[in-house]
């Protein structure tokens, strides 16, 4: 089973390795979004530090929807996932090892790059900072697992970017208040131990129960 | 007390040898379709398709473009259900079989389902290990060699051409041993003496007891088993 997981995992992060302008689109569009507010709304480092959480964390979604469609469309195309699907193992775990693949290109540079972006937002005085990191290691597993189930349901469907984002981005809604909820109780010195607790605990729930549905809907895809 | 015993005797000779029967008629009889429907849209494409394969035989599938080859195709395989019948798999229907079944079959579709950022080699690795199977590097460097691309296992599938790409799907084949191969227009794409290749491994395949279930427009002949391929038209 962890063979079969690791083996989608290495074919996905090799592939991802040799198209490399996708996973920099993403971290770009994710750099320049953050960029963009302390230029639009003043130098003023409270009202920066206030914004900080939700203008980071809504930037981390939209980054993480844009390679979203990517996630099954390239398998669909070339046949690779009829073959994934005739596969002699239950495809809901193919579904897992892809998830993971696509956090680790799309979810963990984002939140590793996290704390450089976050001093543009005057959060460099307290543990904000790494509050902020931890909150985005946590939170976007489950980004990658919620929008996998979207991935799926818009296979083949055309104009199905802008539907995934429709579907998906209410689904992120729980994520997102916990996310930046954390970031926002470390600032004001409240502790951020219980977000980050739900946050792990939707993490978990997402990537564990998400490749299940969305293993049905490649099947409905694919027919 | 001898009377009983040889009661069930008979008994026992009896049962073993209807278990032979069954037995038996599963070896003469693996792949098993029963009034089998598809229906695309508002149109049925077909209906009432049935036949029986055993090991040994191949089935060629005719029709004209848009007859239902492929749709046929990919409900043996179980990627999309029949609008009605049955297709049993030794005795037992392939829904119910699930893993089992698809552990004894080999689908390719019309595409390649090659990775063109990926080199021949590493695409027949990746989807050996996907499918779990066995198959070690120098296997997969010599089944490309005997389909013609021995200096192009390094080259990433982007740069092949269409057949050789072709070529690269169907090296899997080489070292395919499942029973139940579906292949769907495998000759496409080829040059002449890559089909003979072809031919040669689908007959290998066939000598070994083998099933193979192909579409094709090309006459080709497979010289191994020339009296086990049946026909069967479509539309």
């Amino acid at each position: 089973m962890l063979k079969l997981i690791l083996a989608v995992v290495v074919r996905d992060l090799r592939l991802a390795l040799r198209r490399r302008a996708d996973i920099v689109s993403a971290l770009f569009f994710f750099i320049i979004v953050v960029s963009l507010f302390p230029l639009g709304v003043g130098p003023e480092p409270a009202l920066l530090r206030q914004l900080a959480p939700g203008v980071l964390w809504v930037a981390a979604l939209l980054a993480t929807m844009l390679s979203l469609p990517r996630l099954f469309a390239d398998d669909y195309r070339d046949g690779t996932l009829e073959q994934l699907a005739l596969a002699p193992q239950p495809l809901g775990l193919i579904v897992l090892g892809k998830v993971l693949a696509h956090w680790l290109v799309s979810g963990l540079p984002l939140a590793l790059l996290a704390p450089v972006l976050g001093l543009q937002f005057d959060l460099a005085n307290d543990d904000a900072l790494w509050v902020l990191t931890g909150s985005l290691l946590l939170g976007t597993p489950a980004l990658s697992g919620i929008g996998a189930i979207g991935a799926a349901l818009t296979l083949g469907v055309r104009g199905g970017g802008v539907l995934l984002s429709l579907l998906v981005l209410p689904l992120y809604i729980p994520v997102l208040i916990f996310g930046a909820g954390a970031v926002d109780a470390a600032l004001t010195g409240l502790g951020a131990q219980a977000h980050l607790s739900l946050l792990a605990a939707l993490t978990l729930c997402g990537v564990f129960f998400a490749p299940w549905p969305t293993a049905a809907a490649l099947r409905i895809a694919l027919e | 007390m001898l009377q009983r015993c040889e009661n069930r005797y008979a008994a026992f000779t009896l049962n073993s040898r209807l278990y032979a029967m069954c037995n038996f008629s599963w070896i003469l009889c693996m792949l098993e379709v029963t009034g089998l429907e598809c229906v695309r849209g508002e149109r049925r494409l077909f209906a009432g398709v049935g036949f029986r394969l055993g090991g040994g035989e191949l089935l060629s599938l005719q029709g004209r473009n848009g007859s239902g080859k492929t749709s046929l195709l990919r409900m043996l395989c179980g990627l999309s259900p029949a609008a009605a019948g049955e297709i049993r798999w030794r005795g037992e229907t392939i829904g119910k079989l699930g893993e089992d079944y698809r552990r004894e079959l080999c689908y390719l579709g019309h595409h390649n389902a090659i990775k063109e950022e990926l080199t021949p080699l590493e695409n027949l690795l990746a989807s050996a290990r996907l499918a779990d199977e066995a198959l070690d590097e120098g296997c997969a460097l010599d089944a490309l060699e005997r389909l013609g691309l021995a200096g192009r296992a390094d080259l990433a599938c982007r740069y092949l051409s269409q057949g050789q790409r072709r070529r690269v799907a169907l090296s899997r084949l080489c070292h395919e041993r499942r029973a139940l191969w579906v292949l769907d227009e495998p000759y496409v794409a080829l040059d002449p003496a890559a089909i003979e290749l072809v031919a040669g491994l689908i007959g290998a395949h066939l000598q070994r007891g083998g099933l193979a279930v192909l579409t094709t427009h090309q006459p080709v002949e497979i010289s191994a088993a020339a009296a086990c391929v049946r026909e069967l038209r479509l539309g």
